[in-house]
């Protein structure tokens, strides 16, 4: 019998991910999936799952867990207290935890999401292909609530990687390289320089599906309507405000306001990772 | 098409290519082409094909430059008017927009129903939520605009209309479309149990059936 986690605090959101949906967007399916991939990958092979075997997202203020047998899990991404019973142990690296024991990963001290990886990864039903929660459209299973009980895979026999792995810091600042594009025309030559000269910061209305920003309006060209269009993972939409909103992972598979550029998808890791007032800038690339 | 000549081709980020096109027939008419050409082994690997209102988005796609020239070629012919089968959608037109649609229309209430449910339609695209299919067909002499206020629930199985779009709402959503009808079990919309989870995927063909809603 493999172990099962029962939550004994969910946090403020926490959800299975792995690396989302391919292939179904046409359906109006979100991709979903891990928004720091690189971490959710790093802690896997600390354990020796799979790349993309399913883990848990947290964002800010942690979850805690107990397991009815013993588990070895791997808490990363943002940093943050890790405990087992109330006593330290490390983060960014496997731990055992025994049957019946607490695991509490705390407050993040940096960044937003915190990993949370589980030897043999969270068997959550998969729904297309995929265990990732998907909050915008309710695919995969629900946000993480108290008393939830969560089944496990089988941990993998593969060698888990040995010693210890740099986690990257999250950003103090975040730079977002960005190409033009499909709908720069509809913008003002001003607002093309503004994008790329302008600090803006990440605004508190950011989650799974957009990092919002604040800061100076981008002045459109061309009033018209625009038919609704297919939108890529990094596709940075303006909507009537002028404020930019850099599509993540949940975001809708299609979508109405112009696209002035896309943010390359290895910058999106850091986007996931920038808090609420980080700056934002937008760099050719 | 009839020129031969795809309109425009866009890039988006670099894995992307957004293609416009003038309209929604000739929308219609590419992603069938591409759908053909991926069928028969002939498209580069693409991600996703995601049609738009008058765009489709190629995601995923190893080497966009590549593929733009070779799209630059194609001679994308006209689909057949009953290319595909009919999914008939059972409904009822008793929804509380149905006075004002009706209004717009300058017919009665009662009309509505024959109006509506005398054409066909087809999927141009989804989005919105999964399931969710904008359907092309109404004669733009009976488009109508969204409510000013959205309604912050709209029931799952929701006949609603919106500009040149009818849709049938798969899940309980917010939403500002115009509701003339339901659709008295929206279940097989979205049934994630199907081999194809959608009932309306982009270029299917639906008609309306008006259901007795006498109880």
């Amino acid at each position: 019998m493999t172990p099962k986690l029962t939550v004994v605090r969910s946090g403020a959101l926490t959800t299975v991910q792995d690396s989302g949906r391919r292939g179904h967007a046409h359906l109006g399916v979100p991709r979903s999936g891990a928004m720091d991939a690189p971490a959710m990958r790093l802690a896997n092979r600390l354990l020796g799952n799979a790349p993309d075997a399913a883990v848990l997202e947290t964002t800010l203020t942690g979850c805690a867990l107990r397991p009815d047998g013993t588990v070895t899990v791997v808490v990363g991404g943002a940093p943050c207290p890790v405990t087992v019973d109330g006593r330290p142990v490390p983060w960014g690296a496997p731990v055992r935890v025994p049957a019946g024991a607490v695991l509490n990963a705390g407050a993040v001290t940096a960044g937003v999401r915190s990993y949370l990886a589980v030897a043999g990864g969270i068997a959550a039903e998969p729904v297309l292909g995929s265990r990732s929660t998907d909050l915008l459209s309710g695919l995969g299973p629900s946000p993480l609530c108290d008393g939830d009980v969560l089944p496990l895979g089988a941990p993998a026999r593969q060698p888990a990687l040995p010693g210890g792995a740099p986690w990257p810091a999250p950003p103090a600042e975040l730079t977002l390289p960005l190409r033009l594009g499909p709908r720069a025309d509809w913008f003002t030559p001003a607002a093309l320089r503004t994008l790329t000269s302008a600090t803006y910061r990440v605004s508190p209305h950011s989650n799974r599906i957009g990092l919002r920003t604040e800061g100076p309006p981008l002045e459109r060209a061309s009033t018209g309507e625009l038919p609704s269009e297919g939108m890529v993972l990094g596709a940075v939409q303006v909507p009537p405000d002028g404020r930019p909103v850099v599509f993540l992972h949940d975001h809708p598979t299609t979508g109405g306001y112009p696209v002035i550029g896309v943010v390359a998808e290895t910058a999106l890791a850091s986007a996931a990772q920038a808090a609420v007032g980080t700056p934002v800038r937008f760099t050719p690339g | 098409m009839t020129d031969g000549r795809l309109l425009d081709v866009r890039p988006a980020g670099r894995h992307a290519l957004l293609i416009e096109l003038p309209d929604a027939e000739r929308t219609g008419d590419l992603l069938a082409e591409l759908l053909r050409r991926r069928a028969a082994g002939t498209l580069p690997p693409v991600e996703e094909i995601v049609p738009g209102a008058r765009t489709v988005l190629l995601d995923g796609v190893r080497d966009p430059e590549d593929l733009a020239r070779r799209l630059a070629d194609w001679d994308v012919p006209s689909r057949a008017a009953d290319d595909g089968g009919v999914v008939e959608i059972p409904v009822r037109y008793d929804g509380p927009d149905l006075a004002d649609v009706a209004a717009q229309w300058g017919i009665g209430a009662d009309e509505v129903a024959a109006r509506h449910s005398s054409h066909m339609y087809r999927v141009a695209f989804c989005g919105f939520a999964p399931g969710f299919g904008y359907l092309t067909g109404l004669p733009a002499e009976l488009h109508v605009p969204r409510r000013d206020t959205p309604r912050t629930r709209v029931p799952a199985g929701a006949l609603a209309l919106a500009g040149p779009y009818s849709a049938v709402y798969p899940r309980a959503t917010p939403g500002g479309w115009q509701l003339i009808g339901t659709m008295p079990d929206p279940a097989p919309l979205w049934d994630l149990t199907r081999d194809q989870p959608a009932l309306l995927t982009p270029g299917t063909r639906v008609r309306f059936v008006t259901e007795d809603g006498a109880a």
